[in-house]
């Protein structure tokens, strides 16, 4: 997983309540083999005028001119500004899979539903609750200026606006330090790795049946 | 020292460490993939440019999606072949043998592993599959995961785990004939439930569960997900040692000789306490027919179709109707008044040597009645076919007008083309009966593969002790 610490990134908005993960992530789209490669079809109904399939090359679809994501100011975007309960609906992964595709890092949104809230440590996402009145004052920031960008420093715990107010933001630190250094289940397994060798030197002795090399 | 249980024997020495919370870091010795749950774990690993760490102890084969004829045109559903291929890709990738399509080992991952001698006693063996559970009968400690988990093992060699419950279900005397390891396990599911087992390892002991070949005990430990329990297993005897030795991943020689006396240790000491324990007599054991959705749902062949108003808990009632509703069953008819459309021989759970064996004993000499439109035996791997042909077994199955196929999962779950259409009940020696799992509207009823081949060739299901 790549490590998040600070990220100084243009952000959209998207200014809808109860973003559900089927419209993150339509479920045609699970039969995939990959985890990557979802990117293309993140937000794929709001994002295009026909329908989306599995295997349909994406390049060349109509696209939906008013949907923010199709926004020339706001391509290259790495920061999803949302809003409450962002991510409800279905548990499946690929919903911050297909968001981390696209290019999102961080989601800043007054809150988010639960699973897809915990999903999104576990693929390098930084989601960040800040108040209503914060978020609403972010929203009428980025609109106002094209190409204004938000700093998030993870070390920090702090949210800068296009105009450099600061907003600090609670997050719990085991999480914290897991995404600044990278680590998913994975990573932090790996962080056991002399216990693990330790164990295959030790057990190698005492059932060498066990290992095949 | 303390008396142990088997799964303590096998548990403790696989702890690297335990958290405060008592979640355990566990080695896995043997991970198996197949190429329905691997995809996205290989992906995993590629996002995040790490290896396999240990591909020498990762095995793959392709199993849900082949097809069981027509090989030689390779798999004509584009989903099926890409995600065959891409297990292909993976394994070349990260350095993960592979037992391919064309190559006589293939077969379904839980009957490959143990022919092959990669399930060994006192290892944990783990795959992105439910029906792991299957290795327990090897003195293992054996279990499915999820894809995440496929991900963890393949970059770690670990798996974050909480120690389980541990149960002992004994079955005491011996079976009587006619009655099979699918029935033993098929009637204990009938009495404890499908949550029977839930939080639990179960160990299967007793003289009844001894009297079983190897085979037998893969059956039953293979239905341990179907009482709840993730994984089931059975403590190492001369059989367990005499079905090893020589396999291909077996040790030999010197090595041979020490696993040999260290898995000799592999069984519950006299005196353990285990979380649960629960007994059966083997000589009440009936061979089993299930009659509804869900593999609780089972009735001995000589009796009938339960009645929901005789049920007093009304969810269970409830779920009753239901299942006699999707199977289009009326309450009080005699099982052995149930027709069938179809029968198909073969899965983890009884497409070995030995349920071929059990299938033509029956079949020999008889015809598939006319109203059986498909009957299929489908063995377990292509070592099963080989040996199957070799006995002349094949032959019996033909003759009889069974249709021997190449081995895959196949109508287990349908994933390939052979799939029950809506409203066709199906004789079948897999281990789900659950709505849809063989085709949609399918209706399934699990038996062993006598009593499957017995239902082909009377057009409906009847008791094996009295042919
Ligand atoms: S035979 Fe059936 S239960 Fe066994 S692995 Fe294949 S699909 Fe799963």
């Amino acid at each position: 997983m790549e490590p998040f610490v600070r990220l100084d990134a243009l952000a959209v908005p998207l200014d809808r309540s109860n973003v559900d993960t089927d419209a993150i992530i339509p479920k045609q789209f699970l039969k995939s083999i990959s985890r990557a490669g979802f990117g293309p079809n993140l937000f794929d109904e709001w994002r295009y005028a026909d329908c989306g399939e599995p295997g349909k090359p994406n390049e060349g679809r109509p696209l939906k001119a008013d949907f923010v994501l199709n926004q020339p100011r706001y391509q290259g975007a790495r920061i999803l500004l949302a809003r409450d309960n962002f991510g409800c609906g279905s548990s499946r992964e690929h919903a911050p899979w297909a968001l981390l595709d696209y290019g999102f890092r961080c989601i800043i949104a007054p809150s988010f539903a639960d699973i897809f809230y915990n999903n999104c440590f576990q693929n390098g996402i930084l989601p960040v609750r800040l108040p209503g009145a914060t978020v609403d004052q972010l929203f009428r920031e980025v609109a106002a200026a094209p190409g204004a960008r938000i700093v998030v420093d993870l070390p920090q715990q702090t949210v800068a606006s296009p105009s450099g107010a600061k907003f600090a933001f609670e997050i719990d630190p085991f999480r914290k330090d897991c995404l600044i250094k990278g680590l998913d289940d994975i990573g932090l397994t790996l962080e056991h790795l002399p216990a693990i060798e330790a164990y295959e030197a030790r057990r190698r002795g005492e059932v060498p049946w066990a290992f095949l090399d | 020292m303390a008396p142990q249980t088997l799964f303590d024997k096998i548990w403790n020495p696989h702890v690297i460490r335990t958290d405060a919370d008592g979640t355990s870091l566990l080695y896995i010795d043997r991970h198996l993939v197949h190429e329905v749950t691997s995809p996205q774990a290989f992906d995993g690993l590629r996002l995040a440019r790490r290896r396999v760490r240990h591909p020498e102890a990762t095995f793959a084969v392709p199993d849900h999606n082949v097809p069981t004829r027509d090989l030689d045109q390779g798999i004509r559903n584009p989903v099926s072949r890409l995600q065959v291929e891409t297990l292909e890709k993976n394994c070349r990738e990260f350095g993960v043998p592979l037992f391919g399509l064309g190559d006589i080992r293939q077969g379904v991952i839980h009957v490959m592993a143990p022919e092959q001698g990669l399930t060994l006693p006192g290892c944990t063996v783990v795959c992105g599959d439910s029906h792991t559970a299957t290795h327990g009968a090897f003195g293992a400690l054996a279990f499915g995961i999820g894809t995440s988990q496929v991900e963890h093992v393949l970059a770690t060699q670990t798996l974050l785990q909480k120690r389980p419950k541990v149960m002992r279900i004994t079955v005491q005397g011996s079976l009587p004939a006619g009655c099979t390891a699918k029935d033993l396990v098929l009637s204990i599911i009938g009495r404890i439930g499908t949550a029977g087992g839930t939080g639990y390892a179960i160990e299967f002991a007793g003289a009844a569960v001894a009297g079983l070949s190897m085979e037998g005990r893969m059956t039953v430990c293979n239905m341990a997900i179907e009482a709840g329990a993730r994984s089931g297993m059975v403590a190492v005897d001369d059989k367990t040692i005499a079905y090893l030795e020589g396999r291909p991943f077996a040790p030999v020689g010197p090595a041979w000789t020490r696993a040999v006396a260290a898995w000799r240790q592999l069984y519950s000491d006299p005196g353990v306490v285990f979380d649960q324990e629960l007994t059966f007599q083997a000589a009440e054991i009936v061979p089993q027919v299930s009659w509804g959705t869900s593999p609780e749902m089972m009735a001995p062949v000589n009796g009938t179709v339960p009645d929901p108003a005789a049920e007093p808990n009304p969810d269970r009632r409830k779920g009753m109707e239901n299942a006699l509703h999707y199977m289009g069953l009326q309450a009080g008819t005699p099982m052995t008044a149930i027709s069938v459309d179809k029968v198909f021989i073969g899965s983890c759970t009884n497409g070995r040597i030995e349920d071929l064996r059990q299938a033509a004993a029956i079949a020999r000499g008889r015809r598939v009645a006319a109203n059986v439109k498909l009957a299929l035996v489908v063995p377990g791997s292509g070592l099963v076919k080989q040996q199957a042909e070799a006995e002349g077994l094949d032959r019996i199955f033909i003759e009889a007008g069974f249709e021997w196929r190449a081995p895959g999962c196949s109508m287990c779950l349908a994933m390939n083309d052979d799939v029950l259409a809506a409203g066709e009940r199906c004789a079948s020696t897999s281990n789900r009966n659950f709505e849809g799992r063989q085709g949609k509207g399918g209706r399934t009823h699990l038996v062993s593969p006598a009593m499957a081949a017995a239902a082909a060739v009377n057009g409906h299901f009847v008791d094996v002790r009295t042919l």
